[in-house]
């Protein structure tokens, strides 16, 4: 139960995807132009990112090792597939916000690094925790980038205007500049808090740093980048 | 439009990497070095066209008239993940000093959203074959520049003072926004 309650909390803050573990980063920079864009899409990853932890991890053992890639891939179109129909049927206006990015989740390094990494070694329960722990951290991370690069480009949040009259927005926000500029600000923050925590604390670093070398810019599970496989 | 366009268009107003924000994973995994660059953009480009080129006929012929178009997202990964590996066993066999090169990157070019997504846009906007290889190409075009040109600006950044905070990926993100935010001038060239 303990191990449950770990695997579950790890996605939330000590490994939170994009910010600590660099997965998946295409979504994160292209649908966080305001915050219920990045919402509905932290949604659809979650449900992926669950169900397919949980059906990979509970056919692990029948799958041969070495075309493990190809059957998560499958498993997690499949499921991607289910995700479109659903928006079709019950969220039309967000799936053309979504547009491309909907479909392209089969190919988001988060659900292959997972599987990868997590759901093809462990047990089902323990699987299912991860998903819904890493979906929640994304779901987050995900809604917060938005919000920010929204209020700062809009003057605006979940649509509704906040800022103050004569507020005049920086448009560069919510074009595609914006986004590598406030994720890479956003990682230096968290990066600095580290070092100013360790130093404060002068003890051993409780979190992965990003800065190092040799940190691989994915986390290194995802087969979809030259630094999961060779060095380069 | 005209070719030319297509390509002025495609490598730099909406630049894949720069402006639509797909394959960012290669764009900040793989940019250390331009001979790595060039490599992983040569191979984008080769798998992007004969990708386009199969899951189109795959549409047209396959998909369309069993009005199997829900099915489009796992039939392309599919066709995606199976040329791919055809591909690389083709050139291991016939064409080593291809495979020398570009052999390495092509696995990890399998889950690289560029050569989904151009697959996928080329759907969506309902082009003809000829048109989607021309813009397959130039695409991919677009995806080498911006590789081999942020290689360029991370080999000169090895040398610089970068504070601590700052080194690794999120300097490397700056800099991409503000190659994008270069790449923003070309808006209005078509």
């Amino acid at each position: 139960m303990q191990r449950f309650i770990q695997e579950l909390t790890k996605g939330l803050w000590r490994e939170i995807p994009p910010f600590r573990v660099m997965l998946g980063l295409c979504p994160v920079l292209a649908v966080t132009k305001n915050a219920s864009n990045g919402l509905g899409m932290g949604i659809a990853v979650l449900f992926v990112l669950v169900l397919s932890n949980a059906i990979i991890s509970s056919v692990r053992n029948f799958i041969p090792k070495k075309v493990r890639i190809a059957c998560f891939i499958t498993i997690s179109a499949t499921l991607v597939v289910a995700v479109e129909l659903l928006m079709q049927a019950y969220v039309y206006p967000l799936y053309l916000q979504l547009g491309i990015f909907v479909p392209l989740i089969v190919v988001n390094c988060i659900i292959l690094g997972r599987a990868e990494a997590f759901a093809s070694k462990n047990p089902v329960h323990l699987a299912i925790a991860d998903g819904i722990g890493m979906g929640l951290g994304f779901t987050m991370s995900l809604t917060f980038l938005g919000a920010i690069r929204e209020l700062l480009g809009a003057g605006t949040l979940f649509g509704k205007f906040i800022m103050w009259e004569g507020f005049e927005p920086f448009t560069i926000m919510v074009e595609a500049p914006g986004a590598f500029i406030c994720l890479g600000l956003i990682l230096a923050l968290m990066n600095f808090m580290t070092h100013w925590q360790i130093k404060r604390r002068n003890e051993s670093t409780p979190f992965v740093l990003l800065h190092a070398s040799q940190m691989p810019s994915c986390g290194g599970a995802c087969p979809g980048c030259s630094s999961g496989q060779n060095k380069g | 439009m005209s070719v030319f366009e297509v390509f002025v268009s495609a490598i730099f107003v909406n630049n894949i990497v720069l402006s639509q924000n797909l394959g960012q994973c290669p764009y900040v995994g793989c940019s250390k070095e331009k001979g790595v660059a060039i490599g992983m953009g040569s191979a984008v480009i080769f798998v992007t066209v004969m990708a386009t080129m199969f899951t189109w006929m795959a549409q047209k012929y396959l998909l369309d008239p069993f009005e199997l178009g829900y099915l489009q997202t796992l039939a392309f990964i599919l066709i995606i993940a199976a040329l791919v590996q055809f591909v690389e066993m083709f050139l291991k066999k016939a064409i080593p000093p291809l495979y020398a090169s570009l052999g390495i990157f092509l696995p990890l070019i399998t889950t690289n959203c560029c050569v989904m997504g151009v697959t996928l846009m080329v759907q969506r906007d309902e082009l003809g074959l000829m048109d989607s290889l021309i813009y397959a190409f130039a695409t991919g075009a677009g995806f080498l520049l911006a590789l081999i040109l942020m290689a360029g600006v991370r080999e000169r950044l090895e040398t610089c003072r970068v504070p601590k905070a700052m080194q690794g990926t999120p300097i490397a993100l700056i800099m991409a926004g503000i190659m994008a935010l270069t790449f923003m001038a070309f808006k209005g060239m078509v």
